[in-house]
């Protein structure tokens, strides 16, 4: 994995300090072309890794590399799944049996190969692999050698004690699509111990990791612990807990941290993207 | 260990099972739901006994404690069952369909001195905690005004097939989202006791309403305005945002931010003349485990460590659940 990876919240309205921005940042971005312009200016800067949610407009993003294959040559795509708020909504409006219906492709309830045997057979995990196929479709083409599993369902899953499900996942990422699975939590001791007891040794995690310990769980002293383990191959997000550290305050304290392999960020504007990938490289030296 | 069950695997019962699963100091033994699909995936998956009867689970199970996150026309008689046989008990929202059944539940909990908890989560979101400790300071003077409202993209189509969808089950934007509207309302600035002009509108929906319009007057006597609609999908997710006008200033709060401002400075707060932002991340505790927000495990630590104790008050009682309940009766009724 590279040291810098540039992250989507920016384009679909996410911020965790301001509802008010993350408005404004829907505004701005409601064109493909917007997204792309900064998605540009990132590659420019010598960014090559984009993480994001499978929302639907990814889509269309994903099109548009596929159409100018030259310009994207080396570009890769870190896809994390899946954009839960699709689901969350439907499961209110729906149901959980009426979600599943609309968002497995085909009628499960019907012959459709494989789903209709697994519902049939009660196999949850495989019905699980259906839903991981239909979210990565979009990615069709493009390079994406890992692909992650979002933390509300991580971290449901861990909670649950439903580790089949995240072992489940974490095999057919590797057979089916042939790339890393790549966790993200919000609970990273809690996931390494599970998955460890599970069999899974150096996992792919992606968790917040902050000076302030926004999003942090349990304490920052027992993050610095398991970070200094070197148990998983670990990309700190968030942090610049939500804007509320300095770029350079912030990116000393990770960069500081021997575990941590890659930083990922989401920005809008050329100026603080050239600033945070300067910071990381001259701090990571 | 404190030892726990839960009724209902819905959206909320299944995020209060994952907290409720890490918490180090629970033993989660048993879930309760009549669906045979989630009876499978449990008994499969996880280490908890399922039950399709919340009666007998209660009955055999020697629990300290339940969360029950049923469809709302059933709290009522799983919780009157609870407490009967010595159960504390955390209810989701909102909390009883009859704000009369609500008042004797909250009643019969307090001389039994067991733990009553309604799921109004944003009780345990720093920005609103800093926005009550701000306005019992007096900050803003005599206030004059009020807003509190909810957004979100819900229901944005015409069609439906949930209890969500269905008239008189505790669904509709009133029960769903207002709820939460009206409970901040009275966490924050006092208990509502009148509405006029209610508008309940439905858009989408053919049964319930989408969206809440009404004037609401609190027991202080202080007037505002309540606007929600479920049906607005420029908002990502709920948002929810309560506005104060006094003579001294202004705040609006809402789940990541608190701004306030002040026409002179305020030396005691430490807060300067003009606009003052403080975010979430300086105003939110650390939790042991994060699921979907700090909020929700915020407080079911705090259901759990009121049963530890036992003590018998609470940030999110029976009590001022069923201020809400009866709030939502009025509204009602004032848009016939």
């Amino acid at each position: 994995m590279e040291r810098v990876i540039f992250g989507d919240n920016q384009f679909f309205g996410v911020n965790h300090a301001s509802d008010e921005k993350s408005r404004a940042q829907a505004i701005r971005f409601k064109d493909n072309k917007a997204i792309m312009d900064v998605l540009d200016i990132a590659i420019d800067e010598g960014i090559k890794t984009f993480m994001c949610t499978t929302h639907d407009r990814i889509a269309d993003i994903c099109r548009i590399i596929r159409e100018n294959p030259a310009k994207y040559q080396d570009f890769k795509i870190y896809p994390c799944m899946p954009y839960a708020h699709k689901y969350a909504n439907a499961v209110t409006e729906l149901g959980i049996m009426g979600t599943i219906k609309q968002y497995v492709p085909g009628n499960l309830f019907s012959a459709v190969a494989r789903g209709g045997v697994a519902f049939v057979k009660k196999d949850f995990v495989s019905m699980m692999e259906l839903l991981i196929d239909a979210e990565l479709k979009m990615f069709k083409g493009i390079n994406t050698p890992v692909v992650f599993i979002q933390n509300v369902i991580t971290d449901l899953l861990l909670g649950l004690g439903m580790t089949d499900f995240l072992v489940g996942f974490y095999e057919h990422i590797k057979k089916k699509h042939n790339a890393e699975p790549g966790f993200i939590t919000m609970n990273l001791p809690l996931l390494l111990d599970t998955l460890e007891n599970a069999g899974i040794k150096n996992p792919i995690v992606c968790a917040s990791i902050n000076k302030v310990g926004f999003r942090v769980s349990g304490s920052i002293a027992e993050y610095e612990k398991v970070i200094a383990q070197k148990r998983c191959r670990l990309i700190a997000m968030q942090v610049f807990a939500a804007g509320a550290l300095p770029p350079r305050e912030a990116l000393e304290y990770v960069c500081g941290l021997d575990g941590v392999e890659s930083i990922l960020f989401g920005a809008s504007s050329r100026g603080n993207i050239k600033q945070s990938k300067q910071l990381i490289d001259t701090l990571s030296k | 260990m404190v030892r726990a069950a839960i009724i209902g695997l819905g959206k909320m019962g299944i995020s209060h099972c994952a907290i409720l699963g890490a918490h180090p100091d629970v033993d989660l033994v048993a879930v309760c739901d009549t669906s045979s699909l989630l009876n499978d995936v449990f008994k499969r998956h996880t280490k908890f006994e399922f039950f399709s009867d919340y009666q007998k689970m209660i009955d055999t199970m020697k629990l300290d404690c339940i969360v029950i996150a049923s469809p709302t026309k059933y709290h009522a008689d799983m919780v009157s069952y609870a407490l009967k046989n010595n159960v504390s008990v955390f209810c989701e929202k909102p909390f009883s369909l009859v704000p009369s059944e609500g008042k004797l539940l909250a009643k019969q909990a307090e001389d039994l001195k067991l733990v009553n908890q309604v799921g109004y989560h944003n009780r345990f979101i720093g920005t609103f905690n800093e926005a009550k400790k701000l306005l019992k300071t007096n900050i803003l003077g005599d206030i004059y005004h009020f807003l509190g409202e909810s957004y979100g993209p819900v229901v944005l189509k015409e069609k439906g097939g949930t209890w969500r969808s269905e008239k008189g089950q505790g669904g509709g934007c009133l029960y769903d989202y207002a709820s939460h509207t009206i409970d901040l309302i009275n966490f924050i600035l006092g208990k509502p006791v009148k509405v006029s002009g209610t508008q309940l509108k439905n858009i989408f929906s053919a049964d319930v309403e989408d969206a809440v319009y009404s004037s609401v007057t609190l027991q202080s006597g202080l007037s505002g305005i309540l606007s929600v609609n479920w049906s607005d999908d420029t908002y990502r997710k709920m948002s929810t945002q309560i506005t104060v006008l006094g003579k001294k200033g202004k705040i609006i709060v809402d789940a990541t931010e608190l701004k306030i401002y002040l026409r002179e400075d305020n030396k005691a707060m430490g807060l300067e003349k003009g606009w003052t932002t403080k975010y979430i991340t300086e105003l939110t505790p650390m939790v042991k485990f994060n699921l979907r927000g700090e909020e929700y495990t915020a407080q079911i630590d705090h259901f759990i460590d009121c049963v530890k104790n036992k003590q018998s008050t609470n940030i999110s009682s029976f009590a001022s659940a069923t201020d809400t309940d009866e709030l939502i009766a009025l509204l009602l009724q004032d848009n016939r």
